[in-house]
Protein backbone atom coordinates (compact mmCIF):
# COMPACT_ATOMS: atom_id res chain seq x y z
CA UNK A 1 0.00 0.00 0.00
CA UNK A 2 1.50 3.43 -1.07
CA UNK A 3 1.77 5.97 1.59
CA UNK A 4 2.99 9.69 1.70
CA UNK A 5 5.43 9.80 4.28
CA UNK A 6 6.78 13.19 5.89
CA UNK A 7 10.35 12.73 7.58
CA UNK A 8 11.89 15.43 10.10
CA UNK A 9 16.03 16.45 8.39
CA UNK A 10 17.25 18.00 11.93
CA UNK A 11 19.75 20.23 11.70
CA UNK A 12 22.36 20.39 13.74
CA UNK A 13 25.41 23.57 13.37
CA UNK A 14 24.11 24.33 9.88
CA UNK A 15 24.14 20.77 8.65
CA UNK A 16 22.19 17.79 8.18
CA UNK A 17 22.58 14.95 10.59
CA UNK A 18 23.42 11.82 9.28
CA UNK A 19 20.28 10.34 11.34
CA UNK A 20 18.31 12.02 9.06
CA UNK A 21 19.31 11.20 6.10
CA UNK A 22 18.71 7.02 7.64
CA UNK A 23 15.25 8.35 8.55
CA UNK A 24 14.85 9.02 4.28
CA UNK A 25 15.69 5.37 4.11
CA UNK A 26 12.81 4.36 6.79
CA UNK A 27 10.49 6.70 5.07
CA UNK A 28 11.03 5.11 1.84
CA UNK A 29 10.61 1.42 3.50
CA UNK A 30 7.16 2.72 4.93
CA UNK A 31 5.86 4.93 1.73
CA UNK A 32 5.88 1.53 -0.13
CA UNK A 33 6.40 3.37 -3.22
CA UNK A 34 4.18 6.45 -2.52
CA UNK A 35 5.89 10.03 -1.77
CA UNK A 36 8.17 10.57 0.76
CA UNK A 37 8.25 14.52 1.85
CA UNK A 38 11.51 15.86 3.80
CA UNK A 39 10.23 18.98 6.92
CA UNK A 40 12.81 21.25 7.24
CA UNK A 41 12.28 23.04 10.33
CA UNK A 42 14.71 26.39 11.67
CA UNK A 43 15.40 29.80 11.29
CA UNK A 44 17.08 29.71 7.87
CA UNK A 45 17.42 26.14 6.65
CA UNK A 46 16.12 26.06 3.00
CA UNK A 47 19.25 25.73 1.47
CA UNK A 48 19.57 22.25 3.05
CA UNK A 49 16.22 21.06 0.90
CA UNK A 50 18.46 19.56 -1.98
CA UNK A 51 20.07 17.49 0.27
CA UNK A 52 17.06 15.93 1.71
CA UNK A 53 16.20 14.88 -2.50
CA UNK A 54 19.72 13.86 -2.99
CA UNK A 55 19.05 11.11 -0.29
CA UNK A 56 15.79 10.21 -1.01
CA UNK A 57 12.71 12.79 -0.84
CA UNK A 58 10.75 13.19 -3.44
CA UNK A 59 10.25 16.87 -2.06
CA UNK A 60 10.32 19.31 0.74
CA UNK A 61 8.90 21.76 2.47
CA UNK A 62 10.79 24.21 4.69
CA UNK A 63 8.87 25.91 7.47
CA UNK A 64 11.34 29.04 8.55
CA UNK A 65 11.00 31.84 11.45
CA UNK A 66 13.05 33.54 13.79
CA UNK A 67 11.71 31.66 16.31
CA UNK A 68 12.18 27.97 15.22
CA UNK A 69 16.48 29.40 15.53
CA UNK A 70 16.53 26.75 18.38
CA UNK A 71 14.70 23.59 19.21
CA UNK A 72 11.69 23.84 21.56
CA UNK A 73 8.45 21.82 22.03
CA UNK A 74 6.18 24.45 21.23
CA UNK A 75 7.47 26.10 18.57
CA UNK A 76 8.92 22.77 16.28
CA UNK A 77 5.41 21.52 17.21
CA UNK A 78 3.41 24.47 15.51
CA UNK A 79 5.73 23.86 12.49
CA UNK A 80 5.28 20.27 12.47
CA UNK A 81 1.73 20.53 13.07
CA UNK A 82 0.94 22.66 10.21
CA UNK A 83 2.92 20.85 7.57
CA UNK A 84 1.17 17.43 8.70
CA UNK A 85 -2.17 19.48 8.25
CA UNK A 86 -1.15 20.47 5.31
CA UNK A 87 -0.12 17.28 3.35
CA UNK A 88 -2.15 14.46 5.54
CA UNK A 89 0.75 12.35 5.70
CA UNK A 90 0.37 8.05 6.51
CA UNK A 91 3.66 8.10 8.10
CA UNK A 92 6.09 10.53 9.79
CA UNK A 93 9.77 9.29 10.95
CA UNK A 94 11.85 11.85 13.25
CA UNK A 95 15.56 10.45 14.22
CA UNK A 96 15.86 9.28 17.82
CA UNK A 97 17.68 11.74 18.95
CA UNK A 98 17.23 14.72 22.13
CA UNK A 99 15.01 16.79 19.77
CA UNK A 100 13.15 13.45 18.31
CA UNK A 101 12.42 12.11 21.43
CA UNK A 102 11.19 15.31 23.25
CA UNK A 103 9.07 16.14 20.06
CA UNK A 104 7.56 12.97 18.70
CA UNK A 105 5.58 11.60 21.96
CA UNK A 106 4.00 15.19 21.88
CA UNK A 107 2.97 15.13 17.97
CA UNK A 108 1.57 11.46 18.59
CA UNK A 109 -0.60 13.17 21.25
CA UNK A 110 -1.93 16.08 19.39
CA UNK A 111 -2.42 13.40 16.30
CA UNK A 112 -4.13 10.60 18.92
CA UNK A 113 -1.43 8.18 17.12
CA UNK A 114 0.33 5.50 18.34
CA UNK A 115 4.54 5.83 18.68
CA UNK A 116 6.92 3.58 18.12
CA UNK A 117 10.45 4.85 19.45
CA UNK A 118 13.96 4.46 18.59
CA UNK A 119 13.11 1.75 15.77
CA UNK A 120 16.13 0.08 14.98
CA UNK A 121 15.20 -1.89 11.84
CA UNK A 122 11.97 -1.90 9.67
CA UNK A 123 10.14 -4.06 7.07
CA UNK A 124 6.99 -4.57 5.53
CA UNK A 125 5.29 -8.18 6.27
CA UNK A 126 1.87 -9.16 5.79
CA UNK A 127 0.65 -5.77 4.80
CA UNK A 128 2.06 -4.32 7.92
CA UNK A 129 4.74 -1.97 9.07
CA UNK A 130 6.65 -4.02 11.64
CA UNK A 131 9.55 -2.41 13.47
CA UNK A 132 12.44 -4.08 15.62
CA UNK A 133 13.41 -1.86 18.60
CA UNK A 134 15.33 -2.96 21.97
CA UNK A 135 14.03 -3.25 25.37
CA UNK A 136 15.39 -3.52 28.22
CA UNK A 137 18.73 -1.83 27.03
CA UNK A 138 19.16 -4.37 24.56
CA UNK A 139 18.77 -7.17 26.39
CA UNK A 140 15.83 -7.94 24.16
CA UNK A 141 14.04 -6.87 20.91
CA UNK A 142 10.34 -6.96 20.16
CA UNK A 143 8.76 -6.38 16.83
CA UNK A 144 5.71 -4.08 16.66
CA UNK A 145 3.40 -2.26 14.53
CA UNK A 146 1.08 0.51 14.38
CA UNK A 147 -2.74 0.03 14.80
CA UNK A 148 -4.04 3.13 14.98
CA UNK A 149 -3.31 6.08 13.84
CA UNK A 150 -0.11 7.74 11.71
CA UNK A 151 2.24 5.18 11.54
CA UNK A 152 4.84 7.40 13.38
CA UNK A 153 8.04 5.78 14.15
CA UNK A 154 11.95 7.27 15.76
CA UNK A 155 14.67 5.83 14.35
CA UNK A 156 17.96 4.81 16.44
CA UNK A 157 21.08 6.38 14.82
CA UNK A 158 23.36 3.57 13.20
CA UNK A 159 20.88 1.07 12.21
CA UNK A 160 18.92 1.76 9.24
CA UNK A 161 21.34 2.08 6.29
CA UNK A 162 20.80 5.17 4.52
CA UNK A 163 20.28 5.84 0.97
CA UNK A 164 23.58 6.00 -1.27
CA UNK A 165 23.58 10.00 -2.45
CA UNK A 166 22.60 10.93 -5.67
CA UNK A 167 23.57 14.26 -7.00
CA UNK A 168 21.31 13.47 -10.21
CA UNK A 169 18.18 14.04 -8.61
CA UNK A 170 16.88 17.28 -7.76
CA UNK A 171 12.93 18.47 -6.71
CA UNK A 172 10.78 20.40 -5.15
CA UNK A 173 11.47 22.82 -2.04
CA UNK A 174 8.47 24.60 -1.05
CA UNK A 175 8.13 27.25 1.76
CA UNK A 176 5.23 27.06 4.34
CA UNK A 177 4.35 29.99 6.68
CA UNK A 178 3.47 29.06 9.77
CA UNK A 179 2.70 31.88 12.60
CA UNK A 180 5.07 30.58 15.71
CA UNK A 181 3.89 31.77 18.65
CA UNK A 182 3.30 32.08 22.53
CA UNK A 183 6.43 29.80 23.19
CA UNK A 184 6.13 28.89 27.02
CA UNK A 185 9.53 27.45 27.28
CA UNK A 186 12.53 30.17 26.49
CA UNK A 187 16.06 29.05 25.79
CA UNK A 188 18.06 31.64 27.83
CA UNK A 189 21.87 30.01 27.34
CA UNK A 190 23.16 26.84 25.78
CA UNK A 191 26.25 25.52 27.45
CA UNK A 192 28.56 23.94 25.01
CA UNK A 193 30.02 20.37 26.88
CA UNK A 194 30.09 17.69 24.68
CA UNK A 195 32.95 16.78 22.54
CA UNK A 196 33.93 18.89 19.41
CA UNK A 197 32.23 17.22 16.50
CA UNK A 198 30.74 13.57 17.14
CA UNK A 199 27.65 12.83 19.21
CA UNK A 200 28.16 9.57 21.33
CA UNK A 201 24.66 7.67 20.29
CA UNK A 202 25.77 8.95 16.57
CA UNK A 203 29.13 7.60 16.35
CA UNK A 204 30.91 5.13 14.44
CA UNK A 205 33.61 4.56 16.57
CA UNK A 206 33.50 4.99 20.86
CA UNK A 207 36.42 3.92 22.84
CA UNK A 208 34.56 4.03 26.84
CA UNK A 209 36.78 3.95 29.72
CA UNK A 210 35.75 2.19 33.29
CA UNK A 211 37.23 2.63 36.60
CA UNK A 212 40.64 1.75 35.32
CA UNK A 213 40.91 5.04 33.41
CA UNK A 214 41.87 6.01 37.50
CA UNK A 215 41.35 10.28 36.85
CA UNK A 216 40.09 12.66 34.89
CA UNK A 217 43.23 12.75 33.33
CA UNK A 218 43.50 9.27 32.55
CA UNK A 219 40.66 9.67 29.70
CA UNK A 220 43.51 11.73 27.82
CA UNK A 221 45.04 9.06 26.05
CA UNK A 222 41.44 7.97 25.24
CA UNK A 223 40.35 11.31 23.91
CA UNK A 224 43.57 11.12 21.55
CA UNK A 225 42.46 7.61 20.34
CA UNK A 226 38.93 8.81 19.63
CA UNK A 227 40.20 11.93 17.75
CA UNK A 228 42.08 9.98 15.22
CA UNK A 229 39.82 7.14 14.42
CA UNK A 230 36.82 10.23 14.03
CA UNK A 231 35.19 8.71 17.49
CA UNK A 232 33.30 9.60 20.76
CA UNK A 233 34.32 8.88 24.42
CA UNK A 234 31.92 7.11 26.26
CA UNK A 235 32.64 5.90 30.12
CA UNK A 236 31.00 3.52 32.58
CA UNK A 237 28.97 3.92 35.55
CA UNK A 238 31.96 3.17 37.71
CA UNK A 239 33.81 6.30 35.95
CA UNK A 240 31.41 8.09 36.10
CA UNK A 241 30.46 7.88 40.08
CA UNK A 242 33.98 8.31 40.65
CA UNK A 243 33.84 11.76 38.42
CA UNK A 244 36.29 11.02 36.01
CA UNK A 245 34.25 12.19 33.79
CA UNK A 246 30.53 13.72 33.35
CA UNK A 247 27.18 11.55 33.43
CA UNK A 248 26.37 12.37 29.75
CA UNK A 249 29.15 9.86 28.57
CA UNK A 250 27.49 7.13 30.66
CA UNK A 251 27.15 4.03 28.54
CA UNK A 252 24.54 0.93 30.15
CA UNK A 253 21.16 0.53 30.94
CA UNK A 254 21.36 3.80 32.74
CA UNK A 255 22.79 6.30 30.28
CA UNK A 256 23.10 5.67 26.90
CA UNK A 257 22.78 3.13 24.82
CA UNK A 258 25.36 3.27 21.21
CA UNK A 259 25.76 0.88 19.15
CA UNK A 260 28.81 2.10 17.03
CA UNK A 261 30.43 -0.24 14.57
CA UNK A 262 33.50 -0.02 16.92
CA UNK A 263 33.54 0.38 20.44
CA UNK A 264 36.80 0.26 22.61
CA UNK A 265 36.10 -0.77 25.59
CA UNK A 266 39.07 0.48 28.43
CA UNK A 267 39.12 -0.84 32.16
CA UNK A 268 35.60 -1.74 32.05
CA UNK A 269 34.88 -4.80 33.59
CA UNK A 270 31.65 -5.72 31.89
CA UNK A 271 28.33 -5.15 34.44
CA UNK A 272 25.44 -6.37 32.96
CA UNK A 273 24.09 -3.15 33.43
CA UNK A 274 27.29 -1.80 31.09
CA UNK A 275 27.30 -4.63 28.47
CA UNK A 276 23.00 -3.42 27.99
CA UNK A 277 24.38 -0.72 26.66
CA UNK A 278 26.72 -1.74 24.14
CA UNK A 279 26.57 -5.16 23.82
CA UNK A 280 24.84 -4.92 20.10
CA UNK A 281 27.86 -2.58 18.59
CA UNK A 282 29.50 -4.51 15.62
CA UNK A 283 32.92 -4.75 17.01
CA UNK A 284 34.08 -4.69 20.14
CA UNK A 285 37.48 -4.47 21.48
CA UNK A 286 38.30 -4.83 24.93
CA UNK A 287 41.22 -3.56 26.60
CA UNK A 288 41.40 -4.76 30.64
CA UNK A 289 44.32 -6.20 32.73
CA UNK A 290 41.89 -8.50 34.53
CA UNK A 291 42.04 -11.81 32.35
CA UNK A 292 38.72 -13.25 33.80
CA UNK A 293 36.94 -9.40 33.28
CA UNK A 294 33.42 -10.17 32.22
CA UNK A 295 33.59 -7.89 28.97
CA UNK A 296 36.22 -10.36 27.48
CA UNK A 297 32.66 -12.39 27.50
CA UNK A 298 31.25 -9.71 24.82
CA UNK A 299 34.46 -8.84 23.28
CA UNK A 300 34.84 -10.13 19.54
CA UNK A 301 38.67 -9.18 20.28
CA UNK A 302 40.77 -8.54 23.24
CA UNK A 303 44.42 -7.39 24.63
CA UNK A 304 44.77 -8.03 28.55
CA UNK A 305 47.35 -5.46 29.40
CA UNK A 306 47.72 -1.95 31.03
CA UNK A 307 45.00 0.45 28.81
CA UNK A 308 47.89 3.30 29.62
CA UNK A 309 50.17 0.90 27.58
CA UNK A 310 48.08 -0.20 25.25
CA UNK A 311 45.91 2.70 24.04
CA UNK A 312 49.11 4.98 23.20
CA UNK A 313 50.44 2.52 21.25
CA UNK A 314 47.06 2.17 19.45
CA UNK A 315 47.16 5.34 18.47
CA UNK A 316 50.39 5.12 17.03
CA UNK A 317 49.34 1.84 14.71
CA UNK A 318 46.12 3.98 13.91
CA UNK A 319 47.76 6.74 12.62
CA UNK A 320 50.42 5.02 10.50
CA UNK A 321 47.10 3.24 9.11
CA UNK A 322 45.17 6.27 8.27
CA UNK A 323 48.84 7.94 6.83
CA UNK A 324 49.14 4.66 4.51
CA UNK A 325 45.47 4.87 3.78
CA UNK B 1 2.81 23.25 45.85
CA UNK B 2 1.24 20.28 44.59
CA UNK B 3 4.35 17.64 42.94
CA UNK B 4 3.33 14.74 41.17
CA UNK B 5 5.76 12.31 40.35
CA UNK B 6 4.76 9.53 37.89
CA UNK B 7 6.31 5.95 38.89
CA UNK B 8 7.03 2.46 36.87
CA UNK B 9 8.04 -0.50 38.57
CA UNK B 10 10.72 -2.15 36.56
CA UNK B 11 13.02 -5.14 36.31
CA UNK B 12 16.06 -4.87 38.80
CA UNK B 13 18.66 -3.47 36.62
CA UNK B 14 21.08 -6.79 37.60
CA UNK B 15 18.32 -9.20 36.36
CA UNK B 16 18.82 -11.41 33.03
CA UNK B 17 15.77 -11.10 30.87
CA UNK B 18 14.59 -14.67 29.77
CA UNK B 19 11.45 -15.26 27.62
CA UNK B 20 8.39 -17.76 28.38
CA UNK B 21 5.56 -18.41 26.17
CA UNK B 22 6.34 -14.84 23.94
CA UNK B 23 6.42 -12.84 26.84
CA UNK B 24 9.28 -11.78 29.38
CA UNK B 25 9.80 -14.05 32.21
CA UNK B 26 8.84 -12.55 35.41
CA UNK B 27 9.41 -15.90 37.25
CA UNK B 28 11.62 -14.68 40.55
CA UNK B 29 12.42 -11.80 39.12
CA UNK B 30 13.79 -8.79 41.76
CA UNK B 31 11.92 -5.42 40.97
CA UNK B 32 12.77 -1.88 41.66
CA UNK B 33 11.61 1.98 41.01
CA UNK B 34 12.37 2.79 37.50
CA UNK B 35 16.01 4.33 38.41
CA UNK B 36 15.29 7.65 36.82
CA UNK B 37 11.67 7.55 38.45
CA UNK B 38 13.85 7.90 41.42
CA UNK B 39 15.29 11.08 40.65
CA UNK B 40 12.19 12.21 39.90
CA UNK B 41 11.19 11.25 43.63
CA UNK B 42 14.16 12.09 45.10
CA UNK B 43 13.79 15.99 43.52
CA UNK B 44 9.98 16.12 44.40
CA UNK B 45 10.87 16.10 48.37
CA UNK B 46 13.69 18.42 47.57
CA UNK B 47 10.99 20.69 46.19
CA UNK B 48 8.18 20.76 49.21
CA UNK B 49 11.11 20.79 51.31
CA UNK B 50 11.95 24.02 49.69
CA UNK B 51 8.81 25.11 48.63
CA UNK B 52 6.25 23.52 51.31
CA UNK B 53 3.05 21.35 49.89
CA UNK B 54 3.03 17.41 49.30
CA UNK B 55 4.51 14.89 47.07
CA UNK B 56 2.06 12.91 45.14
CA UNK B 57 3.22 9.79 43.57
CA UNK B 58 1.26 7.63 40.79
CA UNK B 59 1.63 4.34 39.19
CA UNK B 60 -0.15 2.64 36.26
CA UNK B 61 0.12 -1.59 36.73
CA UNK B 62 -1.04 -4.06 38.87
CA UNK B 63 -1.54 -4.76 42.78
CA UNK B 64 2.18 -5.43 42.54
CA UNK B 65 3.26 -1.93 42.13
CA UNK B 66 2.40 -1.35 45.54
CA UNK B 67 5.86 -2.65 46.96
CA UNK B 68 7.64 0.45 44.57
CA UNK B 69 5.50 2.84 45.89
CA UNK B 70 6.04 2.11 49.65
CA UNK B 71 8.81 2.70 48.82
CA UNK B 72 8.79 6.37 47.56
CA UNK B 73 6.42 6.67 50.12
CA UNK B 74 9.15 5.61 52.86
CA UNK B 75 11.83 7.92 51.04
CA UNK B 76 9.43 10.98 51.82
CA UNK B 77 6.31 10.90 49.38
CA UNK B 78 3.19 11.93 51.09
CA UNK B 79 1.14 9.83 49.35
CA UNK B 80 0.47 7.14 46.36
CA UNK B 81 -1.93 6.40 43.92
CA UNK B 82 -1.83 3.04 42.08
CA UNK B 83 -4.58 2.50 39.29
CA UNK B 84 -4.85 -1.05 38.97
CA UNK B 85 -5.45 -2.23 35.22
CA UNK B 86 -4.64 -5.40 35.71
CA UNK B 87 -8.37 -6.81 35.30
CA UNK B 88 -9.57 -4.27 32.38
CA UNK B 89 -6.53 -3.41 30.08
CA UNK B 90 -5.75 -6.60 28.14
CA UNK B 91 -3.13 -4.65 26.11
CA UNK B 92 -1.44 -1.33 27.04
CA UNK B 93 1.42 1.31 25.56
CA UNK B 94 2.47 4.74 26.41
CA UNK B 95 -0.85 6.07 24.91
CA UNK B 96 -2.76 3.61 27.58
CA UNK B 97 -0.53 5.50 30.49
CA UNK B 98 -0.91 8.59 29.23
CA UNK B 99 -4.40 8.23 28.88
CA UNK B 100 -5.12 7.21 32.25
CA UNK B 101 -2.52 9.54 34.55
CA UNK B 102 -3.78 12.05 32.42
CA UNK B 103 -7.21 11.49 33.08
CA UNK B 104 -6.67 11.61 36.98
CA UNK B 105 -4.30 14.70 37.22
CA UNK B 106 -6.79 17.01 34.91
CA UNK B 107 -9.46 16.72 38.34
CA UNK B 108 -6.16 17.75 40.73
CA UNK B 109 -4.73 21.22 41.70
CA UNK B 110 -1.39 20.71 40.03
CA UNK B 111 1.68 23.20 39.81
CA UNK B 112 4.59 20.56 39.13
CA UNK B 113 4.71 16.56 37.50
CA UNK B 114 8.12 14.80 38.01
CA UNK B 115 8.65 11.95 35.34
CA UNK B 116 11.79 9.98 34.69
CA UNK B 117 13.32 10.54 31.50
CA UNK B 118 12.89 7.05 30.28
CA UNK B 119 11.88 3.72 31.48
CA UNK B 120 15.00 1.34 31.56
CA UNK B 121 12.30 -1.60 30.30
CA UNK B 122 10.01 -0.35 27.32
CA UNK B 123 12.50 2.25 26.69
CA UNK B 124 10.77 4.88 25.02
CA UNK B 125 10.20 8.01 26.99
CA UNK B 126 6.82 8.86 26.09
CA UNK B 127 4.40 9.08 28.67
CA UNK B 128 5.80 12.07 30.43
CA UNK B 129 5.68 14.45 27.14
CA UNK B 130 2.18 12.47 26.26
CA UNK B 131 1.04 13.67 29.42
CA UNK B 132 1.90 17.11 29.33
CA UNK B 133 0.42 17.42 25.80
CA UNK B 134 -2.91 15.67 27.27
CA UNK B 135 -2.97 18.38 30.20
CA UNK B 136 -1.91 21.31 27.78
CA UNK B 137 1.05 22.27 29.96
CA UNK B 138 4.90 23.22 29.04
CA UNK B 139 7.21 20.27 29.74
CA UNK B 140 10.78 19.87 29.76
CA UNK B 141 12.66 16.19 28.93
CA UNK B 142 16.38 14.97 30.39
CA UNK B 143 16.72 17.98 32.99
CA UNK B 144 19.66 17.78 35.29
CA UNK B 145 18.82 20.90 37.70
CA UNK B 146 15.70 22.45 38.77
CA UNK B 147 15.04 26.23 40.37
CA UNK B 148 11.24 27.41 41.31
CA UNK B 149 10.51 30.53 42.38
CA UNK B 150 6.99 31.35 42.30
CA UNK B 151 5.65 30.28 39.42
CA UNK B 152 8.76 30.75 37.46
CA UNK B 153 10.95 27.76 36.77
CA UNK B 154 14.44 27.73 35.73
CA UNK B 155 15.55 24.34 34.22
CA UNK B 156 19.03 23.28 32.93
CA UNK B 157 18.26 20.58 29.74
CA UNK B 158 20.76 18.13 28.84
CA UNK B 159 20.62 18.28 25.23
CA UNK B 160 23.23 15.01 23.88
CA UNK B 161 26.14 16.45 26.44
CA UNK B 162 25.71 20.07 25.95
CA UNK B 163 23.05 22.27 28.16
CA UNK B 164 20.41 23.92 27.95
CA UNK B 165 19.23 26.75 30.34
CA UNK B 166 15.19 26.89 30.09
CA UNK B 167 12.82 29.34 31.60
CA UNK B 168 9.10 28.75 32.11
CA UNK B 169 6.49 28.87 34.17
CA UNK B 170 4.30 26.42 36.01
CA UNK B 171 2.31 24.08 36.09
CA UNK B 172 4.94 22.16 34.29
CA UNK B 173 6.02 18.87 33.79
CA UNK B 174 9.75 17.72 33.79
CA UNK B 175 11.76 14.60 33.46
CA UNK B 176 14.36 13.71 34.97
CA UNK B 177 17.76 13.06 34.04
CA UNK B 178 20.76 11.44 35.45
CA UNK B 179 23.04 13.42 37.32
CA UNK B 180 19.49 15.68 38.56
CA UNK B 181 20.50 14.61 42.55
CA UNK B 182 21.30 11.78 44.58
CA UNK B 183 18.16 9.97 45.48
CA UNK B 184 18.34 8.91 49.42
CA UNK B 185 17.55 5.70 50.74
CA UNK B 186 14.15 5.13 52.88
CA UNK B 187 15.59 5.28 56.39
CA UNK B 188 13.99 2.96 59.06
CA UNK B 189 11.49 5.63 60.57
CA UNK B 190 10.79 6.46 56.86
CA UNK B 191 9.52 2.88 56.20
CA UNK B 192 7.44 2.29 59.27
CA UNK B 193 5.66 5.67 58.56
CA UNK B 194 5.17 4.84 54.87
CA UNK B 195 3.12 1.90 55.99
CA UNK B 196 0.56 4.64 57.40
CA UNK B 197 0.51 6.70 54.63
CA UNK B 198 -2.85 6.88 52.69
CA UNK B 199 -2.20 4.93 49.31
CA UNK B 200 -5.38 5.33 47.09
CA UNK B 201 -5.71 2.54 44.62
CA UNK B 202 -7.95 3.23 41.76
CA UNK B 203 -9.61 1.23 38.64
CA UNK B 204 -10.65 2.43 35.33
CA UNK B 205 -14.37 3.09 36.86
CA UNK B 206 -13.34 5.43 39.23
CA UNK B 207 -11.55 7.51 36.66
CA UNK B 208 -14.43 7.85 34.00
CA UNK B 209 -12.82 5.37 31.73
CA UNK B 210 -13.95 2.45 29.56
CA UNK B 211 -11.33 0.31 28.00
CA UNK B 212 -11.67 1.46 24.90
CA UNK B 213 -11.01 4.96 25.93
CA UNK B 214 -7.12 3.48 26.55
CA UNK B 215 -6.85 0.94 23.89
CA UNK B 216 -3.47 0.93 22.85
CA UNK B 217 -2.47 2.16 19.15
CA UNK B 218 0.44 -0.12 18.77
CA UNK B 219 1.12 -3.75 19.41
CA UNK B 220 3.74 -6.06 20.00
CA UNK B 221 3.83 -9.18 17.66
CA UNK B 222 7.10 -10.77 18.88
CA UNK B 223 9.85 -10.56 21.33
CA UNK B 224 12.77 -12.12 21.46
CA UNK B 225 16.57 -12.16 22.55
CA UNK B 226 19.36 -11.14 20.66
CA UNK B 227 21.91 -13.79 19.56
CA UNK B 228 24.39 -14.71 22.26
CA UNK B 229 27.33 -13.39 21.64
CA UNK B 230 30.49 -15.64 21.41
CA UNK B 231 33.92 -14.75 22.86
CA UNK B 232 36.25 -13.87 20.86
CA UNK B 233 39.97 -14.03 20.30
CA UNK B 234 42.19 -12.91 22.99
CA UNK B 235 45.44 -11.92 21.70
CA UNK B 236 48.72 -12.98 22.80
CA UNK B 237 52.34 -12.49 22.46
CA UNK B 238 54.50 -9.08 22.87
CA UNK B 239 52.28 -6.41 23.41
CA UNK B 240 53.75 -4.65 20.49
CA UNK B 241 53.15 -7.25 17.97
CA UNK B 242 49.11 -7.86 19.82
CA UNK B 243 48.50 -4.07 19.21
CA UNK B 244 50.12 -4.58 15.51
CA UNK B 245 47.46 -7.61 14.83
CA UNK B 246 44.61 -5.96 16.37
CA UNK B 247 44.98 -2.99 13.62
CA UNK B 248 45.23 -5.53 11.17
CA UNK B 249 42.55 -6.90 12.23
CA UNK B 250 39.90 -4.26 12.66
CA UNK B 251 41.11 -2.90 9.03
CA UNK B 252 40.97 -6.44 6.93
CA UNK B 253 38.90 -8.73 8.59
CA UNK B 254 36.33 -6.32 10.85
CA UNK B 255 36.59 -3.68 8.17
CA UNK B 256 35.79 -1.19 10.79
CA UNK B 257 38.48 0.94 10.28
Amino acid sequence: MARKVLVLGEVRDGALRNVSFEALSAGKTIAEGGEVVGVLVGESVSALGQELIQHGANRVVVVEHAELAQYTSDGYSQALLAVIEEEKPEGLVFGHTALGKDLSPRIAGKLNSGLISDATAIEVAGGNVVFTRPIYSGKAFEKKIVTDGVIFATIRPNNIAALQKDESLSGEVNSLTVDIKDLRTIIKEVVRKASEGVDLSEAKVVIAGGRGVKSEEGFEPLKELATVLGGAVGASRGACDAEYCDYSLQIGQTGKVVTPDLYIACGISGAIQHLAGMSNSKVIVAINKDPEANIFKVADYGIVGDLFEVIPLLTEEFKKLKINA
Amino acid sequence: MNIYVLLKRTFDTEEKITIAGGKINEDGAEFIINPYDEYAVEEAIQMRDAHGGEVTVISVGSEESEKQLRTALAMGADKAVLVNIEDDVEASDQYTTAKIIAQYLKDQEVDLIIAGNVAIDGGSGQVGPRVAELLEIPYVTTITKLEIQGTKATVVRDVEGDSEVIETCLPLLVTAQQGLNEPRYPSLPGIMKAKKKPLEQLELDDLDLEEDDVEAKTKTIEIYLPPKKEAGKVLAGDLNDQVKELVTLLHTEAKVV
